[in-house]
């Protein structure tokens, strides 16, 4: 841990409670003892009964496990939330101004911005899409930005996430659970509703149909009922009023991807595809693939049909590329970056690589393509001999690694244990972009349970909260 | 809807109602061979009261691969009930049923899944006590009484949605299925050479097939006479007052199929017509003519082609099957 302490969101270095978190306090104190730990019983049998899970796989039992819930909010204030909000949309232009520039013009590596082998090298980079016009320009309409707050203002992003970004279900289900657990609290204070995430995502989504018609028929594709996040893909499907399809409902004909329903074939328009790149496609992608629509990616090309989010969109969002996002928002929008990049070390260059070999009971090492908190190491809370061993897995493979200082996550208060305690949190707002770049009040908290603990994945001991954008100014 | 979303729908009802029958069926063969009058051995092994199970579902030969040796009761029951490896057991019935439903949550109420759920649940749990505690009886009177259940909750709780046709065209097309292959059960029992037609055995084995379907105390409302192989015949093909009949079944399967068959001329509606038409104007005598083995193999082979032709325009449709809407379109773009 670094010997400053972490950044309380709820109290000051005093132990003063922060204005935007005293109407809960307050209101917690009138509540009788065991008030917490029966709420937070109702809340995991609520969503056990609900079913808001995710598969565990390789269990043939068909057990599905749910996401701790954490029962109190994360607060936000409204000119801390402007900055998350400003901060996130921004990057995403960039982001998309660069996806179309790569499979276009390329003027970022003629600039010499960025180096050619970093795009075009990329594993990510889909070769197939140079030149493809897709409608609007629109590469990534749904983004999850990871961004962690540090101090007061001062926050960082950690990741960005254009492919097929998870977890927005929670954000809409929590919501719903706290507003049923503690109803009287939102007459108490200006929470900012989420609940319209679905409409706009829908909006969006019938705003990028190709041109052909103005009643488009939007789905979301699903690779089915096994996939651990089946359950939000059943979720979005169902508040948008769309199908819900797998790979083996469409087939194509003449560049035309088509339902196959009890009706006859219907003309599909705009795809939410939760499938990656890789499978959508047996005939352009991975021959092997049994989840994808054979013809898929050519009627794509031929602007029949549009994908969201778009192929290729990964050679964006992966730990290498994240580097140069700050240098991309210069670039494109000509504007100064509003969330900074945390400082990252690129282990493919020897004086980094020196430096953080020198130094990783001090880092965090992460895997360029990783991801879901697997393959990295958190150097401060790691043994002598864990860190020895990761340093043998660094030396072998450098290039596959990048390292960032360890950063003191904020915390938030947390029931945890049967009491109120600090636990460090992150925030991934959802970015939706069609006509505009939007994104609701809000966001994925996800809250590491353990104490002192760092790692916020789920797969990894971590939980969710809801997060409040208070809309009230005078807080 | 979704071809799909049908077809899980229309399989997760054939399924339960596969089983409720499956259950019925190795009922009566418990109680057939529990009979003072036996059928003697004639040296073959279908011959053998436990072989009926088998030849009705079409599983013997898959279960003579894996079931060297005479046929015991508890061989035979073992694989239709519990047995995982055997897709037509009660336990693979009831597992597929709730993984379609499962699959196609969104689709069913509350009530529907979460009864579907606790079957499966309730199922795991009871299935090896019944085999091992000789309380096969009372699995089987559960296995109907869930049936029932899920149907009645369906029926109380669902939209009057397409789903909730297809669901119901499944029980009745597995419902007509089933009936037929009970049916034909005469057929495959050989009466002792001894025994007279409208003997004992010959009695009791009239007796306890209209009993597997429910039917007994209805057939003496309604003859109030000897069991005879012809009155059986009517009742079970030809009576549309008795739910479980081959003219009951039909007479939903052509309802449900007007209302699913939006356009003239679909060919399911016509076919199922066509069989409906068979029934409601039929008489007992022409099939007595015919053979009633023979009557009941030709209608299940008109059962099949429908149930093709449910595929091929609803459930599992093939790509060429463009409408001229569609045609039309892609000349346009590429023109």
């Amino acid at each position: 841990m670094s010997a400053k302490r972490p950044y309380d969101e709820m109290r000051t270095a005093d132990g003063t409670i922060r204005q935007h978190y005293r109407a809960h306090a307050e209101w917690l104190a009138g509540q009788p003892q065991d008030f917490l730990e029966q709420k937070q019983r109702e809340a995991n049998a609520l969503y056990t009964r609900l079913g808001i899970t995710f598969a565990v796989y390789g269990d043939e039992s068909g057990t599905e496990r749910s996401i701790p819930f954490d029962i109190i909010p994360r607060i936000i204030r409204p000119a801390a939330w402007k900055i998350i909000s400003d901060g996130a949309r921004q990057r995403v232009r960039a982001l998309n101004a660069f996806l179309k520039d790569v499979y276009h013009e390329q003027e970022i590596i003629k600039a010499g911005i960025i180096p050619a082998a970093q795009v075009t090298g990329n594993p990510a980079y889909r070769p197939e899409m140079k030149g493809v016009k897709v409608p609007g320009d629109v590469y990534v309409h749904i983004a999850g930005v990871d961004i962690v707050k540090t101090d007061e203002g001062l926050f960082y992003v950690l990741e960005d996430n254009l492919r097929t970004p998870s977890g927005v279900s929670y954000v809409l289900e929590n919501r719903k659970m706290m507003m049923r657990l503690f109803p009287d609290l939102f007459s108490r204070m200006p929470v900012a509703p989420v609940d319209h995430f679905t409409d706009d995502l829908l909006e969006n989504l019938r705003a990028v149909a190709p041109a052909h018609t103005n009643q488009p028929t939007v789905v979301v594709m699903t690779p089915g009922a096994h996939n651990s996040a089946y359950f939000e893909h059943a979720f979005l499907a169902q508040q948008m009023g769309v199908e819900l399809v797998e790979g083996q409902d469409m087939f194509v004909n003449n560049d035309i991807v088509y339902l196959r329903t009890t009706d006859g074939p219907q003309r599909v328009d705009v795809i939410y595809r939760r499938i990656d790149d890789d499978f959508l496609d047996p005939l352009a992608f991975r021959p092997d693939s049994a989840l994808g629509v054979p013809g898929l990616f050519s009627a794509y090309r031929a602007g029949n049909v549009n994908l969201a989010n778009a192929i290729g969109t990964g050679v964006a969002d992966d730990k290498s590329t994240y580097l140069y996002v700050p240098q991309m928002i210069e670039f494109y929008l000509n504007e100064k970056p509003i969330i900074a990049n945390v400082p990252t070390y690129t282990l493919s260059d020897p004086e980094d690589l020196a430096y953080t070999l020198a130094h990783l009971p001090e880092l965090v090492v992460k895997e360029v393509h990783g991801s879901g908190g697997y393959g990295m190491l958190v150097g401060p809370t790691s043994t002598k001999e864990q860190i020895a061993e990761f340093r043998k897995v660094i030396e072998n493979n450098p290039t596959n690694y990048i390292a960032q200082p360890t950063l003191a996550l904020s915390t938030c208060p947390t029931f945890a244990d049967s009491e109120i305690v600090p636990r460090h949190v992150d925030l991934r707002p959802y970015v939706l972009s069609g006509r505009e770049v939007t994104l609701v009040p809000g966001g994925l908290t996800r809250v590491a349970l353990r104490a002192g603990s760092l790692v916020v994945n789920s797969s990894q001991g971590g939980g969710t909260k809801d997060t409040w954008v208070l809309e009230d100014h005078s807080c | 809807m979704l071809s799909r979303q049908a077809n899980n729908l229309y399989w997760m009802s054939r399924q339960i109602e596969r089983a409720e029958n499956t259950a019925r069926l190795l009922d009566i063969t418990y109680r057939m061979s529990l009979l003072p009058y036996r059928v003697v051995d004639t040296g073959q092994d279908w011959a053998e009261p436990w072989a009926l199970p088998l030849i009705i579902n079409g599983l013997a030969s898959d279960y003579y691969e894996s079931h060297p040796g005479p046929i015991t009761s508890d061989k035979v029951l073992r694989y239709m009930v519990i047995d995982n490896t055997n897709p037509s057991s009660i336990y693979s019935l009831m597992r597929a049923a709730r993984e379609n439903g499962r699959s196609m949550r969104g689709l069913l109420t509350t009530e529907m899944y979460e009864d579907l759920n606790a079957m499966w649940l309730e199922l795991r749990s009871r299935s090896e006590t019944a085999l091992s505690n000789g309380g096969i009886n009372d699995f089987f009177e559960w296995i109907k009484t869930q049936s029932h259940q899920f149907r009645g909750v369906t029926v109380g709780t669902m939209l009057r949605d397409e789903a909730y046709q297809f669901i119901r065209l499944g029980t009745f097309m597995e419902r007509a299925d089933n009936t037929v292959r009970l049916l034909d059960v005469k057929y495959h029992t050989l009466l002792p050479s001894a025994e007279e037609v409208g003997g004992a055995v010959d009695y009791y084995q009239w007796s306890a097939l209209l009993r597997s379907v429910s039917a007994l105390s209805s057939y003496r409302r309604i003859y109030r006479d000897v069991i005879t192989p012809k009155r059986v015949a009517e009742l079970l093909i030809l009576r549309d007052d008795l739910p479980r009949s081959l003219h009951a079944c039909l007479n939903e399967i052509y309802e449900i199929l007007g209302d699913l068959c939006k356009h003239e001329s679909m060919e399911p509606e016509r076919l199922a017509g066509e069989m409906h038409a068979q029934l409601h104007y039929g008489r007992v005598e022409q099939i007595m003519e015919v053979g009633l083995h023979e009557y009941l193999m030709e209608f299940l082979e008109r059962l099949h082609t429908l149930n093709a032709e449910l595929n091929h325009q609803f459930l599992v449709p093939v790509d060429t099957a463009l409408p001229k809407t569609a045609t039309t379109a892609t000349q346009k773009q590429s023109a």
